[in-house]
C-alpha cells in the first residue's frame, strides 16, 4: 500500500487567510550573490548566553588549547544547549559581557591559531528513536536559526500525547534584507531535503509543507523540483506552500494559520495543534550534522544596509565581532549610524561594532544617518492602521489610553500579552509613534504583577 | 490631512463659481479664524504648535462649507472659534476631541442663529447684481422638485459645499484611492439611508442627492478620532448614523439631520468600540466562550 493513502491532512492548495501585516520594502539586494566564507578572525568571542533559556557555563580556563567544534561551554539545566569553539586556538581569557539587552553573561574569548583544526572527538550520528534524536539535537548546538533562538531539541522534543502530524519549513525569511536562508536553500538545497527526512518519521510527520514567499522565486523553483521529483519525494510528503509577500509571514503562529488554518491558543505550542515549525536552515543543519558531527560553530549572516561597502552573505565563525565581518565586507562606505544585528523589523540595536554575533544572528545591518532618522512622534489620531496592521488582532491605542491610565485589568482585557512585538504597528503608524515600546511596557507592567 | 484638502478642493471650486466671490471670502475666514484659534490655544497652553498639521485648516473649510452663502463672516469667526477651542483643543488637540469639531461648530451657530443659518440663495445669484434678491430653499424643505441633473452637478439652493454630489463624490473616490479613507462608513451609511427611505416610499436618489448627507458619509463620518478603529465598529458605527439621519429627517422637525446624527453617533463610539473589540488571534477566553 502506497503511503499516499496514509495522508489523512490535505495540503493546502493556497494560503488560508491571516490577519494584518505590512509590506516594507524587501531590499533583498544580495540574494543573488553567492555566500562567501570568512577566514577565522583573530579573536571570536563566544557568548555563553546563545539561546532563550539558561546560559552556559565555561568548561575550559584560559591557556587551554581548543579545536574547532569542542564544547566550551554547557549547562544541565533543560533550556540549553551546548556551546562549541568556533575556532581553534587556544582560551585567552573568559569575561563578564553585557548584550544590548543589558543582561551579563559569561563569554570565551579564543585567539584562533588560523587552521581550523577539527576537535577529534566528532563523529556521525544515526538517531533511531526520539530521545537519541533530542541527545544528538542538543549535542549539536543547535537553536532556531530563524532568529528567536529557542532550543531545537527542546522543539523536536514532542511531549507525549500531542499528536504531531505537520511540519512546516520556515522559508518565508519576511525580514527585509535578509537573504541568509535564502542563500542556504539555494546552496544547500539538498541538506534541507535530507534533514527533513532524517526526522521526519521519527516524529511521526505525516505532511511537510515548505513555506515560502513569493519573491524568491528561484528557491521555489529549485526546491519544487526536488519535491516534485518521484525519486527523491516518493510518497509525496513533501510540498511547498508559495506565500505572497508580507511581513510577518515568518511568524510562527501566522504561518501556522496561513499553513494549516489551525489557531495556536494564547499561551500555547505549536504542538497544541499538531503543528512543529522549524528554520529551513536548521533542518540543513541537522542534516549536515548528523552526517559530519560538526556542531554549529559558523553561521551565515547577511551584511547589508546603506553604509555597508559590500553588501553580501557571509559565513562566518560564530563568536566574530560585527568589526571584523564589516571589514570583510570592504568596510563602512559612509559613517554608520545604526547597527542592527538582525532585521530592520524586529532586530536589536547595537551600541557599536565591537558587539559578536551569535548563533541566532542572522544578519548586520548598517544605515548611514539618512536611512536612520526617526520620525517625528506627532498624537495618535486613532486612524486604526496599528490595528488593521496588527496580525494579532490587538488595538494599540485602547492598549495605549489603559496603560496611561495604569489600568491593569483592563490592559488584561484587551489581551496585551498577545503581542509579539513584530512591530507592523509601529511601522504603519502616521504618528510615527513609538507603539513597540508602548506593548513592551504594557506586557512588562502585566508581567510584574503576577 | 493634505490629501483631505486635496479631495475638498473640487467642493470649494463648485461652491465659489456657484456662490461667488463671498463663498470664497467665507472659506478664507473660517480657515483663518481656526488656525489663528490653534495657534493662540496652543501658544496659551504652552505646548508645541500643531498648525503645521493643516488639521486646522481642514476643520476651517468644512465649517465653511456647512453654512450658506449669506452667512456673516464674522459669525463664521465665532464658529471657528467654537470648533477649535471648546471642541478641539480643550479636550488636548488633535486625536482628542470626541465628536467633529466643524460639525459642534455648524450646530452652535444653527440654534445661536437660526434664521441666519437657513437663508439660502440660488446659486448664481451673484450675477444678477444685488446678494439678497433671489432666496432659494434647500431641496430638503422645498417640496417642489428639483431635476436630478440639478442636484447632481449643485445648481439648487443650500449650504456651500454640500449641493455638487459630483464633486463630492470625485473627493471622497481621490480620498479612498489614496487609502486615507476606507469606503466602509460611506457605503454603509448611505446604504442604510437609501434602504430605509426607500422601506418608507421616498424618492432614494432625491434623498441621496439633497442636503448635507453625501458631505457627511465622505468627509464627516469618516472622520477618524471620531470614528470606531476596528471594521466592526465602523460598520456599526456608519448603519446608526444612517438610521439616525432618516429618522430625523422623516419624523423630525428639522429638515436636516445629517449633523446630529454623526454627533449622536460621535459621542457613542466608545461604546461601539468596547462592544465590537476584535478577538485576539488565538485568545483563550473568548474561544472557549465560542466553543
Amino acid at each position: 500500500m502506497s503511503a499516499k493513502n496514509n495522508i489523512n491532512v490535505p495540503f493546502p492548495k493556497k494560503p488560508y487567510k491571516t490577519h494584518g501585516g505590512v509590506h516594507p520594502h524587501h531590499n533583498k539586494t544580495t540574494s543573488g550573490v553567492e555566500s562567501v566564507i570568512m577566514p577565522p578572525p583573530e579573536y571570536v568571542t563566544i557568548s555563553m548566553n546563545q539561546n532563550i533559556g539558561a546560559d552556559c557555563i565555561p568548561c575550559v580556563k584560559p591557556g587551554d588549547t581548543v579545536y574547532l567544534g569542542q564544547i566550551i561551554g554547557d549547562s544541565d539545566k533543560y533550556m540549553s544547549v551546548p556551546i562549541h569553539a568556533s575556532v581553534s586556538g587556544t582560551v585567552e581569557k573568559i569575561i563578564k559581557q553585557r548584550d544590548p539587552a543589558g543582561r551579563i553573561s559569561d563569554a570565551v574569548v579564543i585567539k584562533s591559531d588560523g587552521l581550523m583544526t577539527p576537535y577529534l572527538d566528532l563523529k556521525a550520528e544515526n538517531p533511531q528513536n526520539l530521545s537519541e534524536l533530542t541527545d544528538t539535537v542538543r549535542q549539536s548546538g543547535l537553536v532556531g536559526l530563524g532568529g528567536a533562538g529557542f532550543p531545537a531539541h527542546i522543539k523536536l522534543n514532542v511531549p507525549e500525547g500531542k499528536d504531531v502530524d505537520t511540519l512546516i519549513i520556515n522559508f518565508a525569511e519576511c525580514e527585509p534584507y535578509i537573504t541568509a536562508d535564502h542563500r542556504e536553500a539555494l546552496e544547500n538545497s539538498w541538506d534541507v531535503f535530507s534533514g527533513i527526512y532524517a526526522f521526519k518519521d521519527i516524529i511521526g510527520i505525516k505532511r511537510v509543507i515548505i513555506a515560502i514567499e513569493n519573491n524568491k522565486p528561484d528557491a521555489i523553483e529549485v526546491l519544487k523540483r526536488i519535491a516534485d521529483n518521484p525519486t527523491y519525494d516518493p510518497d509525496d510528503l513533501v510540498r511547498i506552500l508559495v506565500l505572497k509577500a508580507s511581513y510577518p509571514y515568518g511568524a510562527e503562529k501566522v504561518l501556522i494559520k496561513a499553513c494549516t488554518n489551525r489557531v495556536v491558543p494564547e499561551g500555547g505550542l505549536p504542538s497544541d495543534v499538531g503543528c512543529l515549525v522549524m528554520n529551513i536552515t536548521s533542518v540543513s543543519f541537522i542534516s549536515r550534522y548528523i552526517k559530519s558531527g560538526m556542531p554549529l560553530v559558523s553561521k551565515r549572516v547577511t551584511v547589508d544596509g546603506s553604509a555597508v561597502k559590500e553588501p553580501k552573505n557571509i559565513i562566518a565563525p560564530i563568536g566574530t565581532s560585527v568589526k571584523d565581518i564589516i571589514e570583510f565586507c570592504g568596510g563602512y562606505k559612509s559613517e554608520p549610524k545604526k547597527l542592527i544585528l538582525g532585521g530592520p523589523m524586529m532586530g536589536v540595536a547595537i551600541a557599536d561594532d565591537s558587539e559578536c554575533i551569535k548563533k541566532n544572528t542572522n544578519a548586520i545591518l548598517a544605515f548611514d544617518e539618512a536611512e536612520s532618522s526617526l520620525m517625528r512622534e506627532t498624537a495618535c489620531i486613532r486612524c486604526g492602521r496599528c490595528a488593521q496592521s496588527c496580525p494579532m488582532l490587538l488595538t494599540p491605542p485602547l492598549i495605549e489610553q489603559q496603560l496611561k491610565l495604569n489600568n491593569l485589568d483592563e490592559l488584561k482585557k484587551l489581551d496585551v500579552m498577545n503581542c509579539m512585538e513584530c512591530g507592523c504597528c509601529a511601522y504603519s503608524c502616521p504618528a510615527g509613534k513609538h507603539l513597540v515600546q508602548m506593548m513592551r511596557n504594557a506586557k512588562a507592567k502585566l508581567r510584574n504583577v503576577k | 490631512m493634505l490629501d483631505v484638502i486635496i479631495a475638498l478642493m473640487p467642493c470649494v471650486v463648485v461652491s465659489v463659481i456657484l456662490f461667488g466671490f463671498k463663498a470664497l471670502v467665507l472659506y478664507a475666514t473660517s480657515c483663518a479664524g481656526c488656525v489663528l484659534c490653534e495657534y493662540i490655544s496652543r501658544k496659551i497652553m504652552k505646548r508645541e504648535s500643531t498648525v503645521g498639521d493643516l488639521s486646522a485648516v481642514v476643520t476651517g473649510i468644512l465649517l465653511a462649507m456647512n453654512v450658506p452663502v449669506t452667512l456673516n463672516p464674522l459669525i463664521i469667526l465665532f464658529g471657528s472659534v467654537v470648533a477649535i477651542v471648546v471642541v478641539k483643543q480643550m479636550f488636548g488637540g488633535i486625536g482628542q476631541n470626541f465628536v467633529n469639531p466643524a460639525l459642534i461648530a455648524r450646530i452652535v451657530l444653527l440654534t445661536s442663529f437660526p434664521s441666519k443659518m437657513t437663508n439660502w440663495t440660488a446659486p448664481f445669484a451673484y450675477l444678477s447684481g444685488s446678494a439678497d434678491a433671489v432666496s432659494s430653499a434647500t431641496p430638503l424643505a422645498d417640496n417642489s422638485n428639483i431635476s436630478y441633473l440639478k442636484l447632481i452637478l449643485g445648481a439648487h439652493g443650500g449650504c456651500l459645499g454640500e449641493t455638487c454630489a459630483v464633486a463630492i463624490i470625485l473627493g471622497g473616490i481621490y480620498l479612498m484611492l489614496k487609502k486615507v479613507i476606507s469606503p466602509v462608513i460611506p457605503c454603509v451609511y448611505l446604504g442604510t439611508f437609501a434602504i430605509f427611505t426607500l422601506l418608507s416610499g421616498n424618492d432614494v436618489i432625491y434623498g441621496l442627492l439633497s442636503g448635507g448627507i453625501l458631505l457627511g458619509a465622505f468627509f464627516m463620518a469618516t472622520d477618524y478620532t471620531t470614528s470606531p478603529i476596528n471594521f466592526k465598529g465602523k460598520i456599526v458605527f456608519a448603519l446608526g448614523c444612517g438610521i439616525l439621519t432618516f429618522v430625523i429627517r422623516t419624523f423630525g422637525a428639522l429638515p436636516e439631520g445629517v449633523s446630529f446624527a454623526i454627533i449622536i453617533m460621535n459621542i457613542l463610539v466608545p461604546h461601539i468600540e468596547t462592544l465590537t473589540l476584535t478577538k485576539p488571534f488565538g485568545s483563550k477566553r473568548r474561544t472557549a466562550k465560542n466553543g
